[in-house]
């Protein structure tokens, strides 16, 4: 369907509206002297009365009339053809929709070629259709506000109602994200564990390959989720004692000791490292990390397999220390300059002052950004796709593979299953309802840890 | 006692050795706490230019193509007597190109030997001699000298990187094959040419002919619809609750929320965009029309996040004077707050954008993962993205990818640094310090 067009039209029209709205009050006031709002908001007025309304037989008709023409065309194909499940609808759907755009191709059948020939002039109906009911629309809210334009007219009053509803109804939907979040994890993870009992999922044994379809008898598969929830935990430590130290001792040295020059070029300079994309950490670590840690491994008679947890959760902790660090860094700024001078003033080095003084004061926060940095790792993707592995192992062993719970979410979504219908599949929104609520618990505690620590000074 | 206390204490004898010595000892904890410290700054910094230099200097192979030299006869017969626009399409130039191996390298005489004769020559040769003929028909019945894409293999040996040993999945080329290259490349036919072909072509099963245009384009598509789909949100998010909201519970909510939002990991994203795009709306999978819209919510929270404390930072005076010249709230906001607070909301945009470009995980899940042999030219099209790009290319074994792994990954580096300089030029040009 030809939707730009219309589309293009729409936006010329209210841009003619404002013009014509805004010249008709010009004149109207040239001949009285008065004018409740200005000509610009007559403008306004004119304008919003064409695009509104249209806009919204806009989304309706082109959300609806797709699928009644998809239904359509198929209605029309011989008995012998039509489609079974959701999957042949589909591939024949896509056979007509190639059929009518390319005309180098040829059709599997001549009911094909018939239907291809059928969507084709649907389809142009439907534009047809779309345009003049839009467009319509548009040309009567053109006419009818422009005609509305009157001394006394509060053009003003309405469209800063009509924007003020803009302003609040586009907060409303930060709410409606998450309520989609919840509502979609809740949603299929429910369908998932009609499928496969909870039990199951808190098991220990994870192998989904056997369980290809639902219908299939005795193979629903296993689906103990601990070890890719012991897999991300073992990752996320191997991640945070990297950070931590990393990013705690440089966030010292760059508030602490090192001149305001140096500070003011390393710090924006570290801060890159939060810039680089996952996907580069990924590479990298499964390039030229995760065989050095291999060679490494076998050069001390460690059995090490070329996905570990070691180069995972490596150039993991390398990619929160710049986090953990400009966190850590707030934390020690806030601390009050007195108390500082006091341990200074009492005798203390600075390196006393730091660890008896700042580090205690500063705890909350830094305590803060660690759970912050750990919901990070947690929820962590690329980097645990490439160079962790897919084997569902426990192990203690950090030079063997292990998965986590975000590996498991992409593989069962692209693992070539693309309907929602088989545990394979459903599982990764059971997966994603535990990681969203996990990392939500550690960020609400992280906050309330920040957000208490800070009226402690204020 | 206190008595007895105090007579028994002696003043600190600061020259004692014994406190020299633990003197000492806290200055050299001193100085090794300050070590580590500086320590901790170098191996961050370390890692960072080890990161970019191994990515520079693996990328740096992957700019230089392999072209080959080779006389070909557009027999006439294969063209029909009218040489019509048909029968040049339809004309099979990889026999000339068969026929114009087997001239150059007559020893091959089995069939083995000439298919592998065939492996010299990219499968884009055939789309360079139709071009040719197509610019000028006289060419049909001639011989001509053509400088043609080299295979893989071409590419690897001019590039001195042919059978290097320990690779694993590396292509290996047979001795008798190494002898060809051999001979050819000391009678001259072959050639290193700038990799244009990596910039404007799409991603192709063959390592030669792979490029970054689709997925560069796809990025380019998805960040469009997520610009225009989290811009106007965020932004009229920012101000109803910087300058008109009520304070109350709702209100407060939708604080807390928007928080929260920003700290979901992006994958959470993917699973939403999969069960509401996909499955509820059923839009069309891999499209970069899903994919930029995923990727909007995402955004989202942090454009709202940066554009309430560029709000905040304009003094409530502006807008108080003018209100109390008569302009409506609404007018005081659009027409004074807002032109004051743009820098700031532009620069969080583009942060927000620049993280959206690097983003892979939610767009594995809507199904922007896969072969894309063309460049998409509609926003429903399936497309790949830069990143995943550099993910699929990465997960394959043959060395070419490896280096368009790390040169792409230099594309997209070069972008981001770009947009951040952007958005830092914003900053430091247009804020207004009050």
């Amino acid at each position: 369907m030809q939707i730009w067009p219309v589309i293009f039209a729409l936006v010329l029209l209210s841009l003619v509206g404002f013009a014509v709205g805004q010249w008709r009050a010009t004149v109207v006031l040239s001949r009285n002297e008065y004018l409740h709002s200005r000509p610009g908001h007559h403008g306004w007025y004119t304008a919003l009365i064409t695009f509104l309304p249209a806009l919204v037989i806009l989304i309706a008709v082109s959300f609806y009339l797709p699928h009644t023409i998809d239904a359509a065309t198929l209605e029309n194909l011989p008995h012998n053809e039509q489609p079974v499940d959701a999957l042949s609808r589909q591939v024949a759907l896509n056979e007509i929709q190639s059929l009518s755009q390319h005309s180098g191709i040829l059709p599997s059948s001549p009911a094909m070629a018939e239907a291809a020939k059928n969507y084709e002039v649907r389809l142009r109906q439907a534009t047809l259709w779309l345009a003049i009911s839009v467009l319509g629309t548009a040309i009567i809210g053109l006419v009818v506000s422009s005609s509305q334009i009157t001394t006394q007219f509060k053009a003003r009053s309405i469209v800063e109602a009509i924007f003020m509803g803009g302003l609040s109804l586009s907060s409303v939907i930060a709410i409606l994200i998450t309520v989609g979040i919840v509502l979609s994890l809740l949603f299929e993870s429910i369908r998932f564990f009609e499928k496969v009992p909870l039990l199951n999922f808190l098991g220990t044994s994870w192998s989904t390959q056997m369980a290809i379809r639902s219908d299939q008898v005795g193979s629903v598969g296993s689906f103990g989720a601990l070890p890719l929830i012991y897999g991300t935990a073992f990752i996320s430590l191997i991640a945070m004692l990297v950070a931590v130290p990393i990013g705690l001792m440089s966030a010292i040295y760059l508030t602490q000791y090192a001149s305001l020059k140096m500070r003011r070029i390393l710090k924006p300079v570290l801060e890159i490292l939060a810039g680089v994309p996952t996907v580069v950490y990924g590479v990298f670590a499964v390039i030229t990390i995760a065989p050095a840690i291999r060679a490494w491994g076998q050069s001390m008679g460690i059995d090490a397999t070329s996905d570990s947890a070691l180069a995972a959760g490596l150039v993991m902790g390398v990619m929160i220390i710049p986090f953990m660090s400009s966190m850590s860094d707030d934390a020690l700024t806030a601390v009050p300059q007195s108390m500082r001078d006091g341990s200074l003033a009492l005798g203390a080095t600075p390196s006393e002052t730091i660890r008896k003084v700042l580090l205690p004061a500063a705890l909350p926060g830094i305590a803060g950004s660690f759970l912050l940095a750990i919901s990070r790792a947690i929820g962590e993707t690329m980097i645990v796709v490439m160079a962790a592995g897919q084997a569902a192992n426990l192990t203690i062993n950090p030079f063997k593979s292990v998965t986590t719970v975000t590996v498991q979410i992409v593989a069962a979504l692209t693992g070539g299953d693309e309907t929602f219908d088989s545990p394979r599949t459903l599982v990764a929104f059971a997966l994603g309802l535990l990681l969203f609520i996990i990392t939500l618990l550690l960020n609400i505690i992280a906050l309330r840890v920040v957000k208490k620590y800070r009226e402690a000074y204020d | 006692m206190i008595e007895d206390h105090q007579t028994q204490q002696v003043p600190t004898n600061w020259r004692d050795a014994a406190m020299q010595q633990r003197i000492k000892k806290r200055y050299a904890a001193e100085k090794r706490f300050r070590l580590f410290g500086f320590t901790t700054v170098i191996f961050a910094l370390g890692f960072l230019v080890f990161l970019i230099g191994d990515v520079v200097l693996k990328a740096f192979p992957a700019f230089t193509a392999a072209e080959i030299q080779l006389s070909v006869t557009f027999d006439s017969t294969a063209f029909g007597l009218a040489r019509t626009r048909a029968d040049i399409d339809a004309a099979e130039y990889g026999a000339f190109i068969k026929a114009g191996l087997a001239k150059r390298f007559p020893e091959a005489q089995n069939r083995t030997t000439k298919r592998e004769l065939r492996e010299l020559v990219s499968e884009d040769a055939e789309r360079v001699l139709k071009a040719a003929v197509e610019a000028n028909p006289d060419l049909i019945g001639k011989t001509k000298v053509f400088w043609l894409p080299g295979s893989d293999i071409v590419e690897l040996y001019v590039k001195n990187q042919l059978n290097a040993k320990g690779v694993v999945g590396e292509r290996l080329a047979s001795d008798t094959m190494l002898a060809r290259l051999n001979s050819a490349q000391s009678n001259g036919e072959l050639r290193k040419t700038f990799n244009t072909r990596f910039f404007s072509a799409p991603d192709s099963k063959h390592a030669e002919l792979a490029g970054i245009a689709g997925s560069a384009k796809g990025s380019l598509l998805t960040l469009f619809v997520t610009l225009l789909a989290a811009f106007p949100l965020a932004i009229f998010t920012a101000i109803y609750l910087e300058q008109f909201a009520p304070k109350n519970h709702l209100t407060d909510f939708i604080e807390v929320n928007i928080n929260n939002l920003a700290a979901v990991p992006s994958v959470i994203y993917g699973l939403l965009g999969a069960s509401v795009y996909l499955g509820f709306m059923e839009m069309h999978r891999s499209a970069s029309l899903v994919g930029g819209l995923t990727l909007a919510l995402m955004t989202m929270p942090t454009i709202v996040i940066a554009s309430r404390a560029a709000i905040k930072a304009v003094p409530p005076s502006i807008r108080d004077g003018a209100v109390a010249l008569g302009a409506s709230p609404l007018q005081a906001v659009f027409h004074h707050v807002l032109p004051s607070a743009m820098p700031g909301m532009l620069t969080g945009t583009i942060i927000g954008m620049s993280r959206a470009l690097g983003e892979t995980a939610p767009l594995l899940l809507i199904g922007m993962v896969g072969f894309f042999g063309d460049i998409p030219s509609s926003f429903n099209d399936g497309t790949a993205v830069l990143p995943v790009q550099i993910y699929i290319w990465a997960s394959a074994t043959e060395r070419l990818f490896a280096q368009k792994t790390s040169a792409a990954i230099l594309v997209l580096l070069l972008f981001l640094i770009i947009m951040n300089a952007t958005a830092i030029y914003f900053r430091n040009r247009f804020e207004k310090r009050w």
